[in-house]
């Protein structure tokens, strides 16, 4: 990808997350959370991550901002945009950001990797091709192709197998609760 | 700027473009707009009317004698004039730039997810070459998908799942009850039933193992659509077992993608008994019909979804045993029309069955649609994951 797009998307996500707490209205903060959301979707397609790029739009931007629009509109808006700023709030609010920031800044300027370019460390397809077992992303790589969809489903079903059953588990007995929760008491 | 340029590859853009003008603007929006005539012609022939069979070439205001009617085939032109001359109109009382936002919002996600739904197989353009034209891109047959991405049908659920934004801020911009009540309804149906159609297709990713929808559509068109197993390497018992759960994936995905576009017998969303018209109540002219052709190009492109992934896309029945297969690189010219006609054949007849359905069925009431949802479609697209999982483990290849 062009330099030029990741600076453009870097912008968008940048830009909208500021506008996500400068705001005032609920609903504008809401719909530039997910422009911010589409934004980092692009980033991480940028970086031959398309599955996690998609799933970002899916279950944030699709789903779980949608619920969060659905209980904003049910308030009231004009309360919620006329409250006073407090300016302590402000003030400590920006002091954390900026701690945060420095440290990050620090961390990452002494990263040896961050000096690198996508172009100075290439995907060996061949080599690659050859280490893997499944004939499908065998396949793929023998074409010079990426499939990263596969590969982290390989490394969630084979190397993390407890785990995603634990979390398959847990995620089951939430569902079962929502529809209990949610019925209807009948006398 | 030099390497910037060179880093463009001219050949890819052109041909991608080409390939948006032609499968968006030219099959696509026609074919919303046909659709619209389709499902007024559908629905007198079920009530027993004649429908729109007027509209032709108006000769007599040219001082001709008698007009040609064309079997009301103009109609659609005729809809899309009045829409834009009738007057813009927005209320007082809206939120103005949600207001203007919302039918975008609609139709841009819809237009959006044309890009990874394979439409032919591919176009080999070699015969220009004794034509005179030259050039090294003559000798790459073009691919017949806008992008061929390996994320496929996560890509339309993604990006479809966006049009709701557009109908919750109609509901909420207009200001107005009974949008706000469509609005409402349409966000909960919609959340509801993607878990459905999610679900619904992980069996039929687990048995193609791919999520490319062209891989997917090869796969097919080589060994037997996936409900019709009964060429190539499809006429195995494990394949003609795993229809059954084929088969039960199919209805929750079509019953699924009625309630996501909208259509009869699940438009809760736009009940005209119920709410008026639903979220689109205070919108008139062309932004009206943005909501209205929306519904239509998500119908179109579930379509697509829905042929591609169990009706073989773009492949012709017994195709490979007959000869008119497709073979990488090696497919003429003449072949791979017929494949472009082939899909869009199947994606009418779906279509048509949409239509036929919606004059067909009674609406649900609210509850009722609810409680299909969560309590018998999702249950069941879990449990069909798990019965072919087992199957496919346990049955003998």
């Amino acid at each position: 990808m062009p330099a030029v797009l990741f600076y453009l998307f870097s912008a968008l996500t940048l830009v909208f997350g500021l506008m996500v707490v400068v705001l005032r209205n609920p609903v504008a903060s809401a719909l530039s959370l997910v422009m911010s959301f589409a934004g980092l979707a692009a980033l991480f397609i940028s970086l031959d991550a398309y599955f996690i790029g998609i799933i970002q739009i899916l279950v944030y931007a699709g789903a779980v901002m949608v619920l969060f629009l659905f209980i904003i509109m049910l308030l009231d808006i004009k309360a919620e945009a006329l409250k006073k700023v407090n300016a302590f709030s402000v003030v400590g609010g920006a002091l954390l950001a900026i701690v945060f920031i420095v440290q990050l800044g620090m961390i990452l300027g002494g990263l040896e990797a961050g000096k690198k370019t996508v172009a100075d460390v290439p995907i060996h397809f061949e080599a690659a091709a050859e280490t893997q077992k499944l004939p499908t992303i065998k396949d793929d790589l023998a074409k010079k192709s990426l499939p990263d969809t596969k590969l982290v489903g390989m490394a969630l079903f084979h190397r993390y197998p407890f785990q995603i059953q634990l979390m398959g588990a847990l995620l089951l007995v939430g569902t079962i609760g929502v529809v209990i929760l949610s019925k209807r008491e009948v006398n | 700027m030099g390497s910037f340029l060179d880093s463009i590859n001219l050949a890819f853009i052109i041909a991608a473009a080409v390939k948006i003008v032609f499968f968006s603007f030219m099959v696509i929006l026609p074919m919303v707009a046909y659709s619209v005539y389709a499902e007024r012609r559908v629905s007198a022939i079920i009530q027993d009317r004649v429908g729109p069979n007027r509209t032709g070439i108006p000769l007599t205001l040219f001082g001709g004698k008698k007009d040609i009617a064309l079997a009301g085939l103009i109609q659609p032109l005729a809809d899309g004039l009045k829409f834009f001359l009738k007057e813009d109109f927005t209320p007082a009382h809206v939120k103005k730039f949600y207001y203007w936002l919302a039918p975008a919002l609609v139709m841009v996600p819809a237009m959006m997810t044309a890009a990874v739904v394979p439409f032919g197989s591919e176009l080999d353009l070699g015969w220009l070459a004794k034509l005179g034209v030259e050039g090294a891109w003559l000798h790459k047959p073009i691919k017949l998908v806008i992008a061929d991405l390996n994320v496929g049908p996560l890509y339309i659920f993604a990006i479809a799942s966006l049009g709701v934004y557009g109908i919750v801020l109609a509901g909420w911009s207009s200001n107005s009850k009974y949008p706000f009540l469509g609005g409402v309804r349409s966000t909960s149906q919609m959340i509801s039933y993607e878990i459905a159609l999610g679900l619904s297709i992980i069996p039929v990713l687990m048995i193609f193992g791919d999520l490319n929808l062209s891989k997917i559509a090869q796969y097919q068109d080589k060994n037997g659509w996936l409900l019709l197993p009964l060429w190539g390497e499809g006429l195995t018992f494990k394949r003609l077992v795993l229809w059954i759960p084929i088969f039960i994936s199919f209805i929750i995905f079509v019953v699924a993608m009625f309630a996501e576009t909208n259509r009869a017998p699940f438009d809760l969303p736009e009940c005209e008994t119920e709410l008026v018209a639903g979220y689109h109540t205070e919108y008139s002219s062309m932004k009206f019909a943005l909501f209205f052709m929306g519904e239509y190009a998500a119908m179109i492109i579930g379509s697509g979804l829905a042929v591609t992934l169990f009706l073989g896309g773009w492949s012709i029945p017994f195709g490979a045993p007959l000869g008119l297969g497709y073979v990488e690189g090696a497919t003429p010219i003449w072949l791979g029309l017929l494949h472009i006609g082939c899909f869009l054949a199947k994606v009418v007849c779906f279509i048509i069955f949409f239509i036929w359905v919606r004059w067909t069925l009674p609406r649900f009431r609210y509850d009722q649609l609810m409680k299909l949802g969560w309590l018998v479609m999702f249950e069941l697209a879990l449990a069909n994951v798990i019965l072919t999982a087992a199957l496919i483990v346990w049955l003998p290849n």
